[in-house]
């Protein structure tokens, strides 16, 4: 058992955690949710001893009478791995690229264990048989570049449970996954906590994961646990405003008027995209037919490497196509300078990454009116950078600071602004809101449908996960290998899935039990 | 700041003034012979003493220091004026025969030793100072090129990238708009390196009779024509010899302190 009583933590007067309190029991798993910065990752690196140089934590942290706070670095370096293990979010930098996996998790043995390399590796095998990676198929001589990522993160959970720790920490363990991937990690989690008695602390911003998975849920806001007990309780009673709202935005879909039947605006016909690699051809987009009216938005949902990111390149005019045509407002999209220049600025982008989609060394004005490019900058350009900001919910006065000042949403919105300014027919939204809380995911559905209103705006909204496209879209397509598998209304295709594979996505779909709601 | 960049700093910047200074003043004209003076151990009148035809070393040093930064400075700008266009251009064409011609052709450059591509130069048009400063340029090259696109790959990936190009910008103006900027911090501080490497290596060349020619001073060639006194009068060696190896341990502690104050991962690991 391990209980955190009163941990509080200060970046200067800035307080980080304020008295969180924990009970971790064996056989159990407690979630932990919250938005970015309420502490959640901090709770976890305060437990392991790992918080950055010159940060000290409160309170205590208490594991079979020993305050691990007061522990020194040698003994926790013996804690660590031995009686808590940890894994992360990305499970492509968890691993050592160049090791191969038995050796990765024989290492952790071999170091704490003091065992010789031939039964370290010996225990590796069974390890890596208990996480679901069997002997034949996976070899222990495969390195991390020869899994998907999914297998990856289930290596990183072999090293952790190497020594059979009494605590496993998952900080977003599965966030970085597709949909169907994330089940089935998060059923390898849940069978290992039952069958190996461990306490499972799962760090994550999805409510519906945690209604799945968690016996004990406890909510951070700000650095404060403001709501914890049985997950059934907390989701029925919610008696915390922030419990409230963190659980309306995770289920938000804005209201947006009817659709006025309109012209198409973007077709895709029989588009073919191949890519030539080293070990043969690969089909990225494989006859795909899509269609975009005005005013319309289309969902495209997929898991990764199915071809979705690809078709976004092709439909902007950046990757060429081999087969096929596209076309806007009946003229035919072309990749490089064969596209003329009026034609481009009818369709705009907004991408997934909010800190990777700016210049951070440009100031928000020009980076703002970057797509002026296409158009010529008009005379008046500062007054329409401005109305941008403003339309998007910023003030105009932040025209002149760096994007490095700006939080993830407020980043999105200036995406959004920038995809405007040139006032284009077509948005492509490329995962926009994925990596935001919900809490602002939920602003920013509301500001592309107030703008859609508007401006009559199409958007073609690609994204892995259908609990997003559910509230925008009026329309979803489901893609498979570079092929549309299922087109719909979207409650049709998530209510009622006729094909296979959109069948396998709903089912894995983490949901919060409607008795619960 | 820590004391490796600020002695870095102090010694480059010596090294930077007493060349500047060395234009307008030295001690003594550096190429006035004195032979009743020769060999004259360091003293008020000589602060570094006087070689064999007794000239003053200390103003020897401080225009042998112009020289030697002259060829580097000079040298430096030839490698970066051709070798971080050919890497931006490699960057943006990344993947393609472009790329694979201009990658190669740095090979085939890398290939060859500075020295030897002196020798080549100065066998066709005799030795100088100028020469010198061609045949370390050439060698430059390759060298930012490489940094050049290596640092611009990971960069063409981003996602602003792909929003200009959405805004209809072509590479070339991607390169010099958002690449060049964000890639500048690292290209610097390879100039720092490179500059030291051009002091090492006129030095180098002047030693073996290829660099400056007499009357021009240079370090390299005060060491030549030392090196039969060295038994005699140590400091006549010593004094350039400590110039040079000052200069580039001043250039490289002043790299360091540059490439951690402008590489954000390891300002945070600090």
């Amino acid at each position: 058992m391990i209980r955190l009583e009163g941990l509080s933590l200060a970046i200067g007067r800035q307080p980080v955690l304020d008295s969180v309190s924990l009970d971790l029991a064996p056989g159990s798993i407690t979630g932990l949710v919250g938005e970015s910065g309420s502490g959640k990752s901090m709770t976890a690196l305060a437990i392991m001893g790992l918080l950055p140089p010159g940060m000290r934590a409160m309170g205590r942290v208490m594991l079979d009478g020993q305050n691990l706070l007061e522990a020194s670095e040698p003994d926790m370096g013996r804690i660590r791995g031995r009686r808590i293990g940890m894994i992360f979010q990305e499970p492509m930098t968890a691993l050592n690229p160049l090791m191969t996996i038995g050796d990765q998790v024989a290492e952790v043995l071999r170091l704490h264990e003091g065992m010789g390399r031939r039964t370290a590796l010996d225990r590796a095998r069974e390890r890596l048989d208990r996480v679901g990676l069997p002997a034949p198929r996976f070899p222990l001589t495969l390195y991390p570049h020869e899994l998907s990522g999914g297998q990856r993160q289930r290596v990183a959970i072999a090293m952790a449970i190497a020594l059979r720790p009494g605590l496993l920490i998952a900080d977003e363990p599965t966030t970085a996954l597709d949909v169907t991937t994330q089940a089935r990690i998060l059923d390898l989690l849940k069978a290992l906590v039952r069958d190996e008695g461990m306490a499972l602390l799962l760090i994550t911003h999805d409510l519906a994961v945690v209604a799945g998975m968690a016996d004990r849920v406890a909510v951070m806001q700000g650095g404060r646990v403001v709501e914890s007990g049985p997950t059934g309780t907390v989701f029925r009673q919610r008696s915390h405003p922030y419990t409230r709202q963190l659980f309306s935005a995770s289920r938000y879909s804005p209201v947006r008027g009817p659709r006025p039947a309109a012209p198409p605006l973007l077709e895709v016909r029989d588009a073919v995209r191949d890519y030539r690699l080293p070990q043969g051809g690969l089909r990225a987009l494989d006859r795909v037919n899509l269609t975009v009216a005005r005013g319309e938005s289309v969902g495209l949902v997929g898991e990764s490497g199915c071809g979705k990111s690809t078709l976004a390149r092709v439909i902007l005019g950046l990757d060429p196509l081999q087969g096929g045509r596209i076309r806007l407002d009946g003229q035919d999209v072309a990749a490089g300078r064969r596209m003329p220049r009026g034609l481009r600025a009818r369709m705009q982008a907004v991408f997934q990454d909010p800190f990777g989609s700016f210049d951070p060394r440009w100031r928000v004005d020009r980076l703002l009116a970057e797509p002026f490019h296409l158009t010529g900058r008009p005379p008046d350009w500062r007054d329409r950078v401005a109305a941008a900001l403003a339309e998007v919910g910023l003030d105009p006065g932040d025209a002149r600071r760096f994007i490095h000042e700006f939080s993830g949403g407020q980043r999105q919105r200036l995406a959004i602004a920038r995809a405007l300014i040139i006032r284009p027919a077509l948005i492509v939204l490329d995962e926009a809101v994925s990596a935001l809380d919900v809490r602002v995911r939920a602003q920013v559905l509301d500001l592309l449908a107030r703008l859609q209103a508007d401006h009559g705006l199409s958007y073609l909204f690609i994204s892995h996960d259908l609990s997003v496209v559910r509230g925008i879209a009026d329309r979803v397509l489901v893609m498979q290998a570079g092929r549309i598998v299922e087109e719909g209304p979207p409650e049709q295709v998530i209510d009622a899935p006729r094909h296979s594979h959109t069948q396998a996505l709903v089912a894995a779909m983490p949901v919060i039990p409607g008795d619960w709601i | 700041m820590r004391i490796g960049p600020a002695l870095g700093a102090a010694l480059a910047g010596l090294a930077l003034s007493a060349a500047v200074l060395s234009a307008f003043w030295t001690p003594y004209d550096a190429g006035l012979m004195a032979i009743a003076d020769k060999l004259q151990p360091p003293s008020g009148a000589h602060w570094f003493g006087t070689d064999h035809f007794g000239r003053d070393i200390l103003s020897m040093a401080m225009a042998g220091a112009r020289t030697s930064m002259a060829v580097a400075l000079v040298a430096v700008a030839i490698g970066m004026g051709l070798g971080v266009p050919l890497g931006l251009l490699a960057a943006a064409r990344r993947g393609t025969w472009t790329d694979e011609i201009v990658m190669r052709g740095n090979d085939l450059i890398f290939a060859f030793p500075s020295l030897v591509i002196a020798i080549l130069i100065t066998a066709v048009w005799g030795p100088s100072a100028l020469n010198a400063m061609v045949a370390i340029g050439i060698f430059n090259v390759p060298v930012f090129a490489r940094v050049t696109r290596g640092a611009a790959l990971p960069v063409w990936v981003l996602d602003y990238i792909r929003a200009a190009r959405v805004a209809g910008k072509g590479a070339g103006l991607i390169s010099v708009q958002h690449i060049l900027p964000n890639i500048a911090g690292l290209l610097i501080v390879q100039a720092t390196i490179q500059f030291s490497l051009g002091i090492l290596a006129e030095a180098g060349l002047s030693y073996v009779g290829l660099g400056a020619q007499p009357p021009t001073p240079s370090w390299g060639r005060m060491l030549a024509e030392a090196q039969t006194m060295v038994a005699l009068a140590p400091h006549v060696a010593v004094i350039p010899g400590l110039c040079i190896v000052l200069t580039v341990l001043g250039l490289n502690l002043l790299g360091d302190g540059l490439r951690d104050a402008l590489d954000p991962r390891l300002r945070v690991r600090r």
